[in-house]
């Protein structure tokens, strides 16, 4: 009768342990929703994760943009219409419409553990 | 002792035309829902028309861009006005700030069409800032108090914002020239 390699099911066992704490702790990229009325992000202020989208939600009845101060994205967002981009790098950033600067944001934006 | 006197009646008739040549100081009576549609309709069309000259005269990519901003908002924002006037079967009226405020525009789009180069970009670029203060100012002490119909009131407040934001973006664009 062969015993069963005390080093091998050791080795299986950590296997299974890290594939169950993965498991219990899904990461799962989240989809922040932000609206663009009377000319203002709303919420002006929002804390995300890398890997998460931003959806803005344009109400108002003329064309915005949300572009970061550090150029590192612009998107265009048209009235009644939607548009998003997914958190690349942690750090904060400021944004702004380049259309009417009046209108201001920020997103934190911290790594996933 | 004529010679004075007429010295000072006309300087004081200078005095009088300099401080009416804001257009919106004239409005001395509190404007009727009709008038107000009219005036804030010809405010945008003024400035499109301001736009459109812009956008056929410079070369400049940052003052094309305002100009651009400027024809799709105040398009937009005048077609929710004339919606606006249908639905509450308001016939927007001419009325005499809004006759000024065309006259002082197509004087000014003459002064400027005959401009060139960075000095039009200049001259279009500190006129937007000056006008969008102007007509911020209107709305806010004068046309927004006195509009009695709270949708035409809602929508000259959501413009004010916008034209705020363009009044920003205007004085950016300016800085460039300095």
């Amino acid at each position: 009768m062969r015993r069963p390699n005390p080093r091998l099911s050791f080795g299986a066992l950590s296997v299974l342990v890290s594939f169950a704490v993965v498991m219990a702790r899904p990461v799962r990229a989240e989809v922040i929703h932000v609206t663009m009325e009377q000319i203002a992000y709303m919420p002006a202020q929002i804390s995300a994760y890398v890997g998460d989208t931003v959806e803005w939600d344009n109400k108002d009845i003329v064309a915005h943009t949300a572009t970061a101060r550090d150029n590192s994205w612009d998107v265009m967002i048209a009235p009644n219409s939607k548009n998003s981009i997914v958190l690349k790098s942690a750090g904060t950033v400021a944004y702004y419409c380049r259309f009417h600067p009046n209108m201001v944001g920020q997103i934190t934006v911290k790594a996933r553990e | 002792m004529f010679i004075r006197i007429f010295i000072q009646i006309g300087a004081a008739i200078a005095a009088i035309c300099l401080f009416a040549s804001s257009g919106f100081a004239q409005t001395a009576a509190k404007p009727t829902d009709p008038q107000i549609a009219h005036i804030a309709y010809t405010a945008g069309q003024i400035d499109i028309q301001a736009a459109q000259l812009a956008l056929k005269k410079s070369k400049n990519k940052d003052v094309r861009a305002f100009a651009s901003d400027m024809v799709r908002d105040h398009t937009a924002v005048n077609q929710k006005a004339l919606a606006l006037a249908k639905k509450l079967n308001v016939k927007p009226e001419e009325n005499d700030t809004s006759r000024q405020l065309s006259k002082q525009a197509s004087d000014k789009r003459a002064e400027f069409s005959k401009l060139n180069g960075s000095a039009f970009d200049k001259a279009y670029i500190d006129n937007e800032v000056a006008y969008h203060k102007t007509v911020n100012g209107a709305l806010q002490n004068t046309l927004i108090p006195s509009a009695s119909n709270q949708e035409l009131k809602d929508l000259l407040t959501t413009g004010l914002k916008i034209f705020q934001g363009h009044q920003q973006h205007a004085e950016q664009v300016a800085s460039e020239f300095k």
